[in-house]
């Protein structure tokens, strides 16, 4: 944070000069009020989650719990939760290593290899990334139908690797890098596929870190997918299970403290991800902008 | 991992006069190299996404029930018949779809532009000079953006419901809340109802149009579908305010100063400075929000499937259910390429409108 904090400033951005103290003081209320109001449902969520049904109900506005509980997480751990994490994982680690290598792969062959129909690929690509993920429910369903893989861990799995998002970020982390060093390579008697595993790659840490985190988050949390490329309960997700959970088996009557500790456990991990490569993410955003 | 030296390349190669370097052979190489990387996402995005939607282009004009296979004697050709009985023939898949596009009409006209206001004020008032805790604010704001829509939707679900955290709120500032989720009764009804309006006017109730009368067309989103829309706002805005603040970090100092030295007062210098730059990317804001809203799925499979009183269906979900709880799926796929049909139209629109004014200004 401080290094972009430090270049940011090197380069004299644009930050608006000295406000009066009065308009100061209403920046830092706006702010803290509008902190308050993303923060505190997180709050509640933690809170109650180790707190008992009555306590949750009658109680909702205070965060703390009268009488700690683990009950919530006692009832998760004897239902399929342990399960549905474990798929979460499997299939949230397939499909992101699966895009690490192919993105890269398509990312640096768009980016640097002269070859004819390039440019009709790199369009096919930006076409794809066009087409709205919803109206493609119905139709992945048919596919996966048609070539029996439905209700199986390959198709929960390898239809998410298809990514032309992260195939266009590569591609543009590519051209951002001098070609020096791979024609260095190259004059070494390095073929493609060498130069490319072992010069190029690593030198792309960086757009592969936000691959990874970007990957690992968003198939964590799909749901759509699980939805329509699975029905046994076996191969349920967190989110396609914890969605039965909610609207399914124990309907809208209460047990909030157990809802809320199961959004709360499947939220951690994507948290850690995210406090420790918050700078990735941020960049893979921005870079939408700054290109 | 040899450095083979493909033989049609360096044929090829061979046969020209004399090169001055060995180009040839590499660019031979390249060229395979080339297919050979980009092949498997190639693969992929044929295998699922051309050859998926042109499957459910068939199944769209079938009758397939789900049973047997769709593309070897179990559905039959129907032409246009799925398509015209949601758009033109009056009866109930009409009456659905249109209340979905309804609903999400509402839904787009007040998350897009909250969404945009408040992401745009956020990165403003971030962007000041000496600004104490700055990363801990945007920390603040994007977390919602990471984390699951299952989670976030619980946390809503708990805290909207009939004694929850935002009607304790509201009973402590003396109101008193609705029941959120279970409460269908639209906005601008609610609203005319204070005006003294309690049942819809002849004129309203008696016309209307594609099988709706005017008077449920212009109920406005219901109280439910108005936890959905604070939902949306809240989980996106963190996003674009990211992408409103690297756009600000893009503008040069000196632009500011400039202005300064012209005397401009704070409020002019954001408004008549600092916004026409931030044009690009307010356009990608508007353009991902409206593509991202028209797509609402995944909060109304879970906190309401489309009710209270069909008020927080959408044409994603209506979709979904017509197909796998009807198996109606010839209207199933139908109604995702009419929504595949309006996003891109919309789309064109928005650009065509934002494009013109940019004309004008200039």
């Amino acid at each position: 944070m401080t290094l972009t904090e430090r270049t940011a400033r090197a380069r004299k951005p644009y930050r608006p000069g000295q406000l009066s103290p009065r308009a100061r003081a209403a920046s830092y209320a706006a702010l803290l009020l509008f902190a308050l109001i993303y923060i505190f449902p997180f709050l509640i969520e933690l809170g109650s989650s180790f707190k008992t049904d009555a306590d949750a109900t009658n109680h909702p506005l205070n965060p703390l719990p009268q009488h700690w509980t683990l009950a919530a997480f006692h009832q998760l751990g004897q239902q399929d939760f342990p399960l549905w994490f474990a798929n979460s994982a499997f299939v949230a680690v397939s499909v992101t290593a699966g895009r690490i290598l192919f993105d890269s792969m398509a990312g640096y062959a768009l980016a640097r290899l002269r070859f004819r129909g390039r440019g009709a690929v790199f369009s096919a690509v930006i076409a794809v990334m066009a087409v709205p993920s919803v109206v493609l429910m119905i139709p992945k369903f048919l596919v996966l139908n048609e070539f029996g893989i439905y209700n199986t861990y390959s198709g929960m799995i390898i239809p998410l690797i298809a990514d032309a998002a992260g195939v266009f970020i590569m591609k543009q982390f590519f051209e951002s890098i001098p070609g020096s060093v791979e024609e260095a390579a190259r004059i070494d008697g390095a073929g493609v596929l060498r130069t490319f595993w072992s010069v190029v790659l690593p030198m792309a840490r960086p757009a592969l870190i936000t691959l990874t985190v970007l990957s690992f988050q968003g198939s964590w949390n799909e749901l759509s997918h699980f939805i329509v490329s699975r029905q046994s309960p076996q191969l349920n997700t967190l989110t396609s299970g914890v969605a039965t959970l909610v609207s399914g088996q124990l309907g809208k009557g209460n047990q909030y403290p157990l809802k809320l500790s199961a959004a709360l456990l499947m939220t951690i991990p994507v948290a850690l991800v995210f406090f420790f490569f918050q700078r990735h993410i941020m960049r893979g955003t921005e870079g939408a902008v700054k290109e | 991992m040899t450095t083979a030296t493909g033989t049609p390349a360096a044929a090829r190669a061979a046969k020209r006069p004399a090169p001055r370097r060995p180009r040839g052979g590499i660019r031979g190489h390249e060229a395979a190299a080339g297919w050979l990387f980009t092949a498997p996402v190639l693969v992929l995005l044929a295998l699922f996404l051309v050859l998926p939607i042109l499957m459910a282009a068939w199944v769209s004009v079938s009758d397939w029930t789900g049973q047997g296979n769709p593309f070897s004697g179990g559905a039959h050709f129907v032409g246009a018949k799925n398509f015209s009985s949601l758009l033109t023939r009056d009866g109930l898949a009409r009456q659905d779809l249109m209340t979905s596009l309804r609903n999400n009409f509402y839904y787009v006209l007040l998350v897009v532009p909250l969404q945009t206001a408040l992401a745009l004020f956020l990165a403003i008032v971030l962007n000041r000079r000496r600004l104490a805790g700055r990363g801990f604010f945007r920390t603040a704001y994007y977390f919602p953006s990471v984390t699951s829509s299952v989670a976030i939707s619980i946390v809503f679900l708990f805290m909207f419901s009939g004694g929850g955290v935002v009607n304790a709120l509201i009973s402590s500032a003396g109101g008193t809340g609705p029941n959120w989720f279970a409460d269908p009764d639209g906005l601008i009804h609610i609203l005319l109802d204070k005006l003294g309006v309690h049942s819809a006017p002849a004129a309203l109730a008696n016309h209307g149009l594609l099988g709706q009368s005017w008077w449920d067309w212009l109920a406005g989103p219901s109280v439910a579908m108005t936890a959905l829309i604070v939902l949306a706002v809240w989980t996106t805005s963190g996003t674009f305010m990211l992408m409103f603040l690297a756009a600000l970090q893009n503008i040069p100092a000196e632009v500011e100063e400039a202005a300064l030295i012209d005397g401009a007062s704070a409020w002019q210098r954001t408004r008549l400075v600092v916004l026409p730059m931030l044009r690009p990317t307010l356009f990608l804001v508007l353009t991902l929000g409206l593509i991202g809203t028209w797509q609402v799925f995944d909060q109304v499979y879970i906190i309401s499937q489309g009710n209270p009183a069909k008020t927080t269906l959408t044409p994603a979900y209506l979709s979904y259910t017509t197909s796998f709880n009807d198996q109606q799926w010839g209207q199933g796929a139908a109604i995702a390429f009419i929504l595949f049909a309006i996003i891109v139209a919309l789309t064109a629109l928005q650009r065509f409108v934002l494009r013109e004014r940019k004309a004008d200004a200039g």
